[in-house]
C-alpha cells in the first residue's frame, strides 16, 4: 500500500464526509422552504439572501444552548445515543460509488471509498444498527415518553426490515451480485431495475421512508402523541446530532433507492462520453437522482398524515411482506425459466 | 331537508373499496395538490421591506388640522367626544387671550385635547361629527408602545406640526359630508 494511495483515500473519505454533511444541513434548509411553499409560506428568508445562511445560524443556536443531561438518566448511554445515529448514519456511505473511475496525477481513482462485495448486506446491516442510536437514546432518558418513541422505532424497524430485505432479495436476483458496483453494471444507459421492478421499487420506498423514521411513518418522534419521542429529554448539540442524522439517512438512503432502482450514475447516452468529462457529468447526475428523492421525501412528508401505529403494522405485516414474498417468487421463476436453470 | 348549497355531502362509513384500500392513488391526488401549491405565488408581503398599499379613505392614527395660517381648527366643541362610540376623546376648553390670534383660529380652543388609542376603535365618526374640518384620520399606522399611558395621545401627536403639514385632500374628496 504506497502513499499516494493513503492519500487518495483519506481525502476522498474527508470529501464524502463534508459532502454529507453539507448536503444535510442544506436539506434542513430546504426541506423548511419546501414546508413553506407547500403551505402557500415563504419560508425562512431572513439569514442571509434567500436565507442561505440559515442551516449555520440554526447550527450555531443548537451549540450555543445548555448541555443538559438529566439527574436519573443512564450518563453513558444518554451520550452515546445520538452518536451512534450520526455514526451509523454517516457510515453507509463507505461503499456508495459515486462515479466512474477518475484519471488524477496520473493515477485512476475510484469514486467509491471501499467496494466490498457484500455492499448491500452492509448498507442493510449498518442502517439497522441505527435504530439502535434511537432505542438507547430513548431508554437512557429515563422518561416515558422517550421511551415509547424508542420502542415505536425498534418495532417499527423490524417491520420493515422484513420486507425491505426481501425486495433487496428481488434485486439481488436481478443482478446476481451482493456488490452495489455489480448492481449497477447491469443498469447501464437507461436499462434501470425501476422498468423491471416497479412493484419491488414501491415496496422498498415505503420501507426507506419507514427506516429512516420519515413522515408518514415518524411515529418515533411524532411530537402530538409524544412530545418530542425519543429525543424528548435531549438539547442543545446531541438533539442536534439526532436531527441531523435523520437528514444524513435521508441522504445516503436516496442514494442507495437510485442505485437500486434507477442506475445510480448511469444515465442514457453516457457511451458518447469518456474519462473525466464523464466521470464528472455522471457524479452529477448521480446527484441530481439522489436530490429528486430527498425532494420527494420531503413532498411526502408535507402532504400525508402521519399513520396510526396500528395501521402502520398492518401496512408493514399484512400488506408489504406478502407483496414483497409474492414479488420475489414470481421474479425467481422467472429468472430460472429465462435462464435456463430447469 | 334540502340543501340551500350544492356542496352537501352525505358521510358513510361504508367499508373501503378496493382501491381506496390501497391508499396510493388517494396519496397521488394529495401530493398533486400539495405540488399545486409549492408552485403557486405566495401572497406573502415581507413586511420591513413591502409594506401592503392603504386605500385612500384608510382609517390610522388621527390628526388635528391647522388652517392655511397655522392656526388650530378645532375649537372645542365636543362633538368628537360626543360621537366616539368608544369615549375614547377628551378635551378641557379653553378661551382665546389677546395675542393668541396667529395659534387659534376662533375664540374657543382646545387646552388639552387627547385620544386614547387602545380605545380608539377608528371609525372616523369622530372625523364625520366635527364641524371644523379640524380632525381627520390619517394612513399612518399607531406604533405599539410598552406603557398603557403611552397610548393616550395628547396634542402634543395630534397637532400636526407646521412644517410638516399633513395632507388629507384624498379623504375630502371622498364621501366625507358636508364638504365639496
Amino acid at each position: 500500500m504506497d502513499v499516494a494511495y493513503i492519500i487518495e483515500k483519506s481525502s476522498l473519505v474527508v470529501l464524502v464526509f463534508l459532502v454529507s454533511l453539507g448536503v444535510a444541513a442544506y436539506s434542513t434548509y430546504f426541506e423548511r422552504k419546501l414546508a413553506g411553499w407547500i403551505q402557500d409560506r415563504v419560508g425562512p428568508d431572513r439569514a442571509g439572501p434567500f436565507g442561505l445562511l440559515q442551516p449555520i445560524a440554526d447550527g450555531v443556536k443548537m451549540f450555543l444552548k445548555e448541555d443538559f443531561i438529566p439527574k436519573n438518566s443512564d450518563k453513558w448511554l444518554f451520550i452515546i445515543g445520538p452518536g451512534i445515529s450520526m455514526f451509523t448514519a454517516l457510515i453507509t456511505s463507505t461503499i456508495i460509488p459515486w462515479g466512474p473511475p477518475l484519471q488524477l496525477f496520473g493515477r485512476q481513482i475510484t469514486l467509491q471509498i471501499a467496494d466490498f462485495n457484500i455492499g448491500i448486506l452492509f448498507i442493510f446491516g449498518v442502517l439497522s444498527i441505527g435504530v439502535y442510536g434511537i432505542m438507547i437514546g430513548g431508554w437512557a432518558s429515563n422518561n416515558k415518553y422517550s421511551l415509547f418513541g424508542a420502542i415505536r422505532a425498534s418495532s417499527q424497524m423490524i417491520s420493515y426490515e422484513l420486507a425491505m430485505g426481501i425486495s433487496l432479495i428481488t434485486i439481488i436476483l436481478m443482478s446476481g451480485s451482493l456488490s452495489l458496483n455489480g448492481i449497477l453494471e447491469n443498469q447501464k444507459g437507461i436499462n434501470w431495475n425501476i422498468f423491471y421492478q416497479p412493484v419491488c421499487f414501491l415496496i422498498f420506498f415505503i420501507c426507506s421512508l419507514a427506516e429512516t423514521n420519515r413522515a408518514p411513518f415518524d411515529l418515533p418522534e411524532c411530537e402530538s402523541e409524544l412530545i418530542g419521542g425519543y429525543h424528548t429529554e435531549y438539547t442543545s448539540m446531541k438533539l442536534g446530532l439526532f436531527l441531523f442524522s435523520e437528514y444524513v439517512s435521508m441522504f445516503i438512503s436516496s442514494a442507495v433507492i437510485s442505485i437500486l432502482f434507477f442506475g445510480g450514475y448511469h444515465f442514457p447516452g453516457e457511451s458518447y462520453f469518456d474519462g473525466n468529462i464523464l466521470a464528472i457529468i455522471s457524479v452529477l447526475v448521480f446527484f441530481t437522482k439522489i436530490f429528486f428523492f430527498v425532494f420527494l421525501f420531503m413532498w411526502i412528508r408535507w402532504t400525508i398524515p402521519r399513520f396510526r401505529f396500528d395501521q402502520l403494522m398492518h401496512l408493514g405485516w399484512k400488506t408489504l411482506i406478502p407483496l414483497a414474498i409474492i414479488n420475489m417468487l414470481i421474479t425467481g421463476v422467472v429468472i430460472a425459466f429465462t435462464k435456463g436453470w430447469f | 331537508m334540502e340543501s340551500l348549497t350544492n356542496r352537501r355531502k352525505v358521510v358513510s362509513d361504508k367499508p373501503m373499496t378496493f382501491i381506496e384500500k390501497l391508499y396510493l392513488p388517494a396519496i397521488f391526488s394529495g401530493m398533486m395538490i400539495t405540488l399545486k401549491h409549492m408552485l403557486r405565488r405566495n401572497k406573502t408581503i415581507k413586511y420591513p421591506e413591502e409594506t401592503r398599499v392603504f386605500a385612500p379613505v384608510y382609517r390610522g392614527q388621527h390628526v388635528l388640522k391647522r388652517d392655511e395660517q397655522g392656526r388650530e381648527n378645532c375649537t372645542a366643541c365636543g362633538l368628537c367626544a360626543v360621537a366616539c362610540p368608544a369615549e375614547a376623546i377628551t378635551m378641557v376648553a379653553n378661551e382665546r387671550k389677546k395675542g393668541e390670534e396667529n395659534l387659534y383660529r376662533e375664540e374657543k380652543y382646545a387646552e388639552k385635547y387627547e385620544i386614547n388609542m387602545l380605545r380608539c376603535i377608528f371609525c372616523g365618526l369622530c372625523e364625520e361629527a366635527c364641524p371644523k374640518e379640524a380632525i381627520f384620520l390619517t394612513d399612518r399606522i399607531v406604533p405599539t408602545e410598552f406603557e398603557r399611558e403611552d397610548f393616550i395621545y395628547g396634542k402634543d401627536i395630534l397637532v400636526e406640526s407646521l412644517e410638516n403639514r399633513i395632507d388629507i385632500t384624498k379623504r375630502q374628496n371622498t364621501g366625507k359630508r358636508g364638504i365639496v
